[in-house]
């Protein structure tokens, strides 16, 4: 029931909020926040009582789970479930939600009720897309998410956002309608193999297609996600999406809503069609290196300080891709710490490039530089972000890349290799991003600069200890994954019916690699 | 009270110096922050010298002192821990790191009395002393990797730290970020190489590698080869060394304490740290081993060369301290592995010291730092000189006296007699001997005799004399604890080292005696001081930039450290920069626009067509019908 209560907090007080911002606004804006914050400490107290250690029964592989029937006579079922990855996942949700709120606190004058309810049902979109059980309920979430994206975008967004909120719009709704088709697909191929026509997931997990249908319904759920993701080619949208977005709105687009297409790979594409992914592996893995690198060129080539982090964005998405089609428990579990960890550091650099914007009222980075005299708070803060940008160990987002590479070298050495140099061209543009505004000469006035206030320093300092505390005990995340990632990898392994190729390096993972005297005429053994 | 439980205090002291200083460094006295960042590093000192004589006084041979914290994280069989580790190889590092830190700070805090960002100096300078001691006391790749990138960046933010100068700010930022970027190309080699311990071994834990590595890896075996060499790029970036030296010349842009302490004593030689630590995978890679004296040996020559022709004080120090740890790859290569560690310790004092009287020469002389300027400030800064002196003569390894004589003679000796040397790598690091010594006293005659060009401005009070004398000192006596064999055996630090490191293998019979190369070796080095006193000390002696017979373009190439930034740039700067230039819009956009444009075009031209006018219908509709019934006719 916790599950449902979650998505109703969210649901209700984004009406709720609606209703009251006309006689108060203060009011409307603690409505949310408060909504928000019930739903972080329901969430955070599942993590807790489950100590971690998270048994899961034989029947059941959920830690909390909830099903109706919906409609039955089409066999769809609303079947919330959580399990390890959702559980982190819905956490950072709710967190980014918080953050999201808290930034936008004073910058939203214009219909701020009608904004609340957008974001608040957004987040219950996101967090209804990490639960939902069925294939027509998550169809519904993943919708859901759309439109009220689409209005933050276009209402409360940069100069050009009609046009962002449109191709946004387009790229999203077309690529939706792809995995529409592919669940219609499975759905009827279920329903004539088994006799029992349903959407459910552990259903659908009974009896899967093979061959060609397996791979062309494979594409449809694969174009929903790597446009989401995104990654190449279907990135296009992104850079005027991200830039156009207010604050809260490139918080969640970037931080969110991104990773929920990572997630639909994990849940979805992985487990659904085991034999297709795995023919489909060495491809994904050479467009994850290739956007990695290709995002890192552009994102160097910006002037425009929003496009830079969107374009950097789009680079690290690259790692989930090749973390995914790595098929180890090393890249499954370096997706999620990736997932966690380019979240909370893309919402502070978009946070942050909009506290400059608010105070010199550009992005554009030739009109910046020598900030740090006058902002050195700011500054401190753009470090620990820009470093978690471009991997430093000590933070989060190291051990992610640490683990998808180390796990993508197990698959194959020279794609990991590929996907490697991105370590190096995530210099570049990093660097950038800190030397331009708060090093070298200044351009604008800097003496009229104001260091952060103390609502700022609540927004970054939280995401910095939460990226710090990733960094030096991700175990605490790891450990609630475990369990959802082993199930992952028999669920592959059953499948697979003892084929060797996907299942081995995760095996060997487990059990540990036997290692075998090699001899000078073997040859390298990978 | 036990060693193993106060291990953790070493490191974390100068954590806590940077935690102070970052948060608070606004808001406390100004006078406090020198003791505060000097203090932390200073205890960090005597806990140091304490849990050091402890390790000296009972510990068996090759004992290891291990602290555990925790787990980093735990996946399957593979569980990194973040666990110091302390044996007589980190021993050596964390003593020099935070003794000679602990002189570094102070000086400092004379040095950058004047600047603004006093607390943020020291902030950093802390965090580099913490990340440094994380990378000696790890003892699993993973934390090693963690202090490696530390390290970076504190050297990125102290490089680039006079951030606002208004002549110099974007060359400032430019030499920051070039030395984070060609520091981390070696490091993404090495990471690479972590993912092959991995796959290899499951784990990244030193010591268990280096006790499977001999049964799972035939020597020159593929798989050894590549481990080797991927770990050496990591190194070969850190330290500075061929092909990837050019960020250090241009890291000179830091204040000089840093320059003295990150490139010089400390970080730079984290690339023989790793090869040490590691040495069991390189004797299974003998072909990586010979790269490894290759490239110390040309590094060595290529940098000594460059040092020759320099105007800045401080580049020549740099590119001295490229050639120096040359020396020290050239023993690694050779296989004299303590040899190595020897020279480390030995630099540490005499290059530190060389930078802090540069730094205190520069701050005497308004910021100046072209050696032409300089000149006759022997009587002036009588302290200065003397201890320069010292440093100096052990940097050119003047004979029996100096303590670079006896750790450089080590190494030449070994890159001669070692099975794995021979007598081109020997030739290559004695004539590198001799234009070491040339380029030393080259800088000393022009710095302190002549006569004075510019006028002192700041004398250099005690805070700044006393490192320099305790380094002067050190520079003259530290050599006396590993003698040559044929000066009697009296060998400690060979002896504490060889308890966990192999011993070079001699030639048997070696050609030619020790003895014999010890008096060539020690004639260059005098022959050399002869040569520099002709052409720059004596009463009419030219002066010029270069007295060796090179021409202008020979001088300026050295002097652009062999043109290694012209080559790079047109190589491999320009080609991505310009990559990056036009498609600066994103190609991949431009087709999706194109249809976005494609399906207005089309738009525009159906509705042109629906104008209201029935005689342009009726036409649509006979022209239509005819070429469908000519179609199915047709057929």
């Amino acid at each position: 029931m916790i599950l449902i209560t979650l998505l109703a907090i969210l649901m209700g007080s984004g009406v709720l909020a609606w209703a009251v911002a006309p006689f108060s606004k203060q009011g409307a804006k603690w409505i949310a926040l408060l909504a928000l914050l019930i739903d972080l400490v329901l969430v955070s107290s599942i993590w807790i009582n489950s100590g971690g250690d998270i048994t899961m029964g034989s029947e059941s592989n959920w830690i909390r789970s909830v099903k109706f029937n919906w409609i039955p006579d089409f066999g769809m079922t609303f079947h919330l479930a959580m399990d390890g990855i959702s559980l982190v996942m819905t956490a950072l949700t709710f967190f980014l939600g918080v953050i999201s709120i808290i930034v936008s606190w004073n910058t939203i004058e214009k219909d701020l009720g009608f904004f609340l309810f957008n974001i608040l049902w957004l987040l219950a979109g996101i967090t209804g897309v990490f639960l939902a059980m069925d294939m027509m309920l998550f169809y519904f979430f993943w919708e859901i998410m759309l439109v009220p994206m689409y209005f933050v975008m276009v209402i409360w967004g940069h100069e050009k956002s009609r046009y962002a909120g449109w191709k946004f719009f387009l790229f999203t709704q077309i690529s939706g309608l792809m995995m529409l088709l592919s669940i219609l697909g499975l759905y009827l191929y279920h329903g004539s193999q088994t006799g029992t026509y349903s959407f459910n997931y552990a259903d659908l997990l009974t009896a899967l297609p093979g061959g060609a249908l397996s791979f062309w319904l494979m594409c449809g759920f694969l174009i929903a996600f790597l446009v989401k993701l995104p990654t190449l080619p279907f990135h296009s949208w992104l850079p005027d999406a991200y830039a156009e977005s207010p604050s809260a709105g490139s918080i969640i687009i970037a931080g969110l809503m991104s990773k929920t297409a990572a997630y639909g790979l994990l849940r979805f594409v992985v487990p659904l069609f085991p034999d297709a992914a795995r023919d489909f592996a060495t491809p994904a893995m050479l467009i994850g290196a290739a956007a990695i690198l290709y995002g890192a060129k552009l994102s160097f080539a910006q002037r425009n300080l929003k496009r830079l982090i969107a374009f950097s964005s789009f680079s690290h998405m690259g790692f989930i891709l090749v973390g995914v089609f790595s098929f180890s428990a090393f890249g499954y579990q370096g997706v999620l710490m990736q997932m966690v960890a380019h979240g909370l550091s893309i919402a502070a650099l978009f946070i942050i490039s909009e506290f400059i914007f608010e105070r010199i009222g550009t992005f554009d980075l030739e009109e910046m530089g020598g900030f740090w005299k006058k902002m050195s708070n700011m500054g401190g803060f753009t470090l620990v972000f820009v470093m978690a940008s471009l991997g430093l160990p000590g933070l989060a987002n190291f051990v992610a890349e640490f683990l998808i590479l180390a796990g993508a070298w197990q698959y194959d050495a020279v794609l990991a290799t590929l996907a490697t140099l991105g370590l190096i061209v995530s210099v570049t543009y990093s660097l950038r991003i800190l030397q331009k505004i708060f090093h070298q000469s200044s351009q604008t006035k800097v003496d009229e600069l104001v260091d952060l206030n103390p609502r700022e320093w609540l927004v970054l300092g939280s995401l910095t200890v939460a990226i710090l505390w990733l960094g030096f005990f991700p175990q605490s995340v790891v450990k609630v994954a475990q369990p959802a990632f082993d199930r992952l990898g028999k669920n592959i392994e059953s499948l697979n019916n003892g084929k060797i190729g996907m299942a081995e390096p995760y095996d060997g993972l487990l059990k540990g690699n036997k290692v075998e005297k090699e001899t000078k005429e073997g040859g390298i053994s990978w | 009270m036990n060693i193993s439980d106060i291990l953790w205090l070493i490191p974390s002291l100068p954590l806590l110096g940077f935690l102070i200083l970052a948060f608070f460094g606004k808001r406390i006295p100004r006078n406090l922050i020198p003791i505060i960042g000097t203090g932390v590093i200073g205890i960090s000192a005597l806990i140091t010298i304490f849990v050091g004589l402890s390790f000296l006084g009972n510990s068996t041979p090759g004992a290891v002192i291990e602290q555990h914290l925790w787990t980093w994280f735990s996946i399957g069989n593979f569980h990194p821990e973040i666990t110091l580790h302390l044996d007589a190889l980190s021993l050596v590092f964390i003593f020099v790191i935070t003794f000679v830190g602990t002189l570094i700070h102070m000086f400092s805090s004379e040095y950058m009395k004047e600047d603004e960002g006093y607390s943020r100096f020291f902030a950093y300078m802390n965090l580099f002393v913490f990340s440094m001691l994380i990378l000696v006391l790890s003892n699993d790749l993973l934390l090693l990797y963690l202090g490696w990138e530390g390290v970076g960046l504190c050297s990125f933010l102290l490089i680039g730290f006079y951030y606002g100068d208004k002549k110099n700010a974007e060359s400032n930022a430019y030499a920051a970020r070039k030395s984070f970027l060609v520091t981390r190309i070696g490091d993404t080699s090495m990471i690479l190489g972590f993912f092959l311990l991995v796959k290899t071994f499951n784990t990244l834990n030193i010591s268990e590698i280096l006790k499977a590595a001999p049964d799972v890896w035939t020597s020159d075996s593929t798989t050894a080869i590549l481990a080797a060499a991927l770990l050496l790029g990591g190194a070969l970036g850190k330290s500075a060394q061929l092909p990837l030296q050019t960020w250090l010349p241009d890291a000179m842009a830091g204040p000089s304490p840093v320059s003295a302490l990150i490139h010089a004593a400390t970080m730079v030689t984290a690339g023989v740290y790793l090869l040490t630590r590691t040495y069991v995978l390189f004797e299974l890679a003998p072909s990586v081993q010979l790269i490894v004296a290759i490239i110390g040996g040309l590094t060595l020559f290529l940098a000594s060369c460059s040092a020759l022709v320099q105007r800045d004080i401080k580049r020549v120090l740099a590119y001295s301290t490229i050639s120096q740890i040359g020396y020290m790859f050239l023993a690694i290569g050779v296989g004299a592995w303590s040899a190595a560690v020897f020279h480390f310790m030995i630099h540490a004092f005499f290059k530190a010291l060389l930078f802090l009287g540069a730094g205190a020469i520069i701050l005497a002389l308004h910021h100046e730092q072209d050696m032409f300027k300089m000149g006759g400030l022997r009587k002036k800064l009588p302290v200065i000189f003397w201890t320069f002196l010292f440093g100096s003569a052990a940097l050119a390894s003047i004979p029996l006296v100096t303590a670079g004589f006896y750790s450089k003679d080590a190494i030449l000796w070994y890159s001669f007699a070692s099975v794995k040397g021979g007598v081109w790598l020997w030739v290559l690091g004695s004539v590198s001997a001799l234009l070491t010594s040339i380029y030393t006293f080259r800088m000393v005659f022009l710095t302190f005799y002549g006569e004075q060009k510019t006028e002192i401005s700041h004398y250099p009070g005690m805070a700044i004399k006393i490192p320099l004398v305790i380094l002067g000192v050190l520079s003259l006596i530290a050599g006396f604890i590993e003698l040559p064999h044929n000066f009697g055996h009296f060998s400690l630090f060979g002896d504490f080292m060889n308890t966990m490191l192999p011993a070079a293998v001699l030639q048997d019979p070696v050609g030619i005696s020790e003895g014999v190369l010890q008096v060539v070796a020690g004639l260059l080095a005098l022959l050399g001081l002869y040569m520099a006193w002709q052409m720059y000390g004596k009463e009419n002696a030219t002066r010029r930039v270069s007295d060796m017979p090179f021409s202008a373009g020979m001088t300026r190439f050295l002097a652009n450290g062999w043109d290694f930034d012209k080559l790079y740039n047109i190589v491999f700067v320009r080609p991505l920069v310009w990559l990056a230039k036009i498609d600066e819009k994103d190609f991949v956009d431009g087709i999706y626009r194109r249809i976005g444009w494609f399906n207005l075009e089309m738009n525009e031209t159906f509705s042109r067509s629906q104008n209201g006018k029935m005689r342009y219908y009726l036409m649509g509709i006979g022209l239509g019908a005819f070429i469908i019934l000519t179609l199915i006719l047709a057929l």
